[in-house]
């Protein structure tokens, strides 16, 4: 397999009153599993309906009600586990975490404390060209999602809607390797990208299909590294967990100040207090969400509804036979193969739709550069001009491919094929066959570009004479020459036509 | 282990049970009464022996990913002491 290889980047620090310091950031990440049915139910997980018709017995926790598991999300685990490189545990089992809230009908949510289905993987952050981030994941466990409740309808009473319960997650914890509000944000999205690829996770924030909880802490510079060198907690400082965010721009900001108030408690001869913080973007500020006495105390034990979860090698093998090429790989093959910048792969890898369309313009293009130029500046460009997706792009690749053909053949130039572009893009048609009939075909034949360049000199002797004196004006007969040719005349051609002519 | 009325207290909260005050001593003490016949059972060494999980030797069964339940708003607020356009209404519920 084709790698990149990357430097570390340096960790985000913040100058505190006293001393500088150092974030440790870990962060548990809510994916909702794609499927059509619950995880334990067959009530449907489309978004939108009529609250509570997406809703089971079981969902509801009448008495008497068993869950039974819904294979698929199982396997969207184990794909996802796979695409994260991890190890995928062929045995798991189900726990009950107990709590109380209106939009949780069973007084429990069923969850895997003790054996997640999978166990560890890695995510690399890219952070620019050459530079990237190695996530540790530490486990990955699917659980069920909550109701939804809402707070504003009524003065006196809260509104439950169950139609997510139930509704399949993935909790996707990493290691405290992510270093700054950045790095957070960029392996949220990095995550969110590896998901779409795979399938798994429809990677919609807005709709709180992916939304995360951020642990946050600071340390003096040194003491990470000895964390790195030990794995032993104990050299890093004590950290709040930030809950239920859904937006990478907050992610940023609640880290951020986050990080400014444990700065300002420890230098001020403090300690930070281990808790849940909620991020008020209005404010700009965290904030404790329980009480001590309050805390929470989950009374984790075996769910005796279900039996512990085993699979095969075998279908494990088959999932991962199904794989997608990974965006890793896909952009380290087209920096390698297909001759990209980095940054040019990485844009066109953002998305499979785009880096489809990108592989298909090559195959009838055969110039990746060529190609990555056209799609991200001119056919990007254009649509982002007409707010319009890839999706709905009036040019197919294989056009966009004739086009690039054309230009590589030496058959037009690169200003008449913006022109070829515009025309395709509004009229449609076979490039090839738009340059023969509307006579668009670039001129290479010096002897005709000569006559050109003559006639041009001929009818201007007074430039001729100034641009003598100054080879800079030289600029000036190509432009005309080029006008004369109708923008057809190959341009390297002309340029050195008229600089022999007008040569002292 | 002991259970003082303290902890007896919290694990009626937690359980959102009401226990007035002057039951909490009888609940403490049959907290440890269970919990002593739990030490008892500990005493036998089950080093090495795998936790069992079920009396007859199955499988988890699995379920298709297809859509089978559901559209049965009326039967699922049916038993709800109030339910209003198609939601559970509840005491206001304060973060």
């Amino acid at each position: 397999m084709l790698d990149l290889t990357f430097e570390t980047p340096k960790p985000k620090v913040i100058a505190g009153a006293k001393h500088d310091w150092e974030l440790v950031i870990g962060m548990e990440i809510h994916a909702q599993v794609s499927s059509n049915a619950k995880l334990f139910s067959g009530a449907s997980t489309k978004f939108g309906a009529e609250p509570n018709s997406n809703v089971a017995f079981v969902d509801a926790a009448m008495p008497g009600m068993l869950p039974v598991i819904n294979n698929y999300c199982v396997e969207q685990a184990v794909r996802t586990g796979l695409g994260l490189k991890a190890d995928i545990n062929l045995f798991s089992a189900f726990d009950r975490k107990n709590y109380f809230y209106p939009d949780q009908p069973a007084g429990y949510q069923i969850s895997q404390l003790y054996h997640p289905i999978v166990g560890e993987g890695e995510v690399i952050v890219d952070m620019g060209p050459g530079v990237a981030r190695r996530v540790r994941i530490e486990r990955i466990h699917l659980e069920q999602d909550a109701g939804k409740s809402i707070h504003d309808m009524d003065p006196n009473s809260s509104f439950v809607d169950l139609n997510r319960a139930g509704v399949a997650l993935m909790e996707i914890v990493s290691r405290p390797d992510i270093r700054g509000p950045e790095e957070a944000a960029a392996y949220m999205l990095k995550l969110r990208q590896i998901l779409r690829y795979l399938g798994t996770c429809d990677g919609d924030m807005q709709s709180g299909n992916l939304r995360a909880d951020v642990n946050v802490s600071v340390c003096r510079p040194g003491q990470y590294e000895k964390y790195q060198e030990t794995q032993d907690f104990s050299h890093l400082g004590t950290r709040c967990e930030i809950k239920n965010m859904n937006s990478t721009r907050f992610i940023q900001q609640a880290i951020e100040v986050e990080a400014r108030r444990q700065i300002a408690i420890l230098e001020g001869g403090g300690e930070v207090d281990q808790e849940t913080r909620g991020f008020d973007p209005d404010r700009g500020e965290t904030r404790t969400q329980r009480s001590k006495e309050e805390a929470h105390d989950y009374r984790y034990f075996p769910d005796p509804d279900l039996l512990p979860l085993e699979i095969e090698q075998d279908w494990v093998d088959e999932i991962a036979k199904t794989l997608p090429e990974l965006p890793d790989e896909k952009k380290a093959r087209f920096v390698k193969v297909l001759g990209l910048s980095e940054y040019d792969a990485g844009v066109l890898t953002a998305d499979t739709v785009n880096a489809d369309y990108f592989e298909e313009v090559v195959a009838t293009g055969k110039d990746g550069k060529l190609s990555a130029n056209w799609v991200i500046n001119e056919l990007f460009g254009r649509l982002k001009k007409d707010d319009k997706d890839i999706e709905d792009c009036p040019v197919s690749p294989a056009q966009l491919g004739g086009i690039v053909a054309l230009i590589k053949a030496g058959d037009i130039s690169g200003k008449i094929a913006k022109d070829l572009f515009e025309i395709v893009y509004t009229e449609g048609g076979d490039p090839a066959q738009i340059v023969d009939a509307r006579g668009m075909k670039q001129v290479t034949d010096t002897g005709a570009i000569e006559t050109a360049v003559d006639e041009i000199i001929a009818a201007n002797p007074d430039q001729v004479e100034k641009a003598k004196a100054n080879p800079k004006l030289a600029g000036w007969f190509v432009g005309q020459v080029m006008k004369a040719t109708g923008g057809k005349a190959n341009p390297k051609v002309v340029n050195e036509l008229v600089a022999a002519k007008l040569a002292p | 282990m002991s259970i003082d009325l303290e902890t007896a207290a919290r694990v009626a909260k937690l359980a959102r049970i009401r226990v007035e005050e002057e039951a909490l001593p009888a609940l403490a003490a049959e907290f440890n009464t269970i919990l002593g016949f739990i030490e008892q059972l500990e005493e036998v060494d089950v080093e090495g022996v795998e936790p069992m999980t079920s009396v007859t030797p199955m499988a988890l069964r699995r379920r298709d990913d297809v859509v089978t339940d559901g559209d049965q708003q009326d039967k699922i607020l049916k038993t709800a002491p109030d339910a209003r356009e198609g939601f559970f209404a509840v005491p206001k519920v304060v973060e």
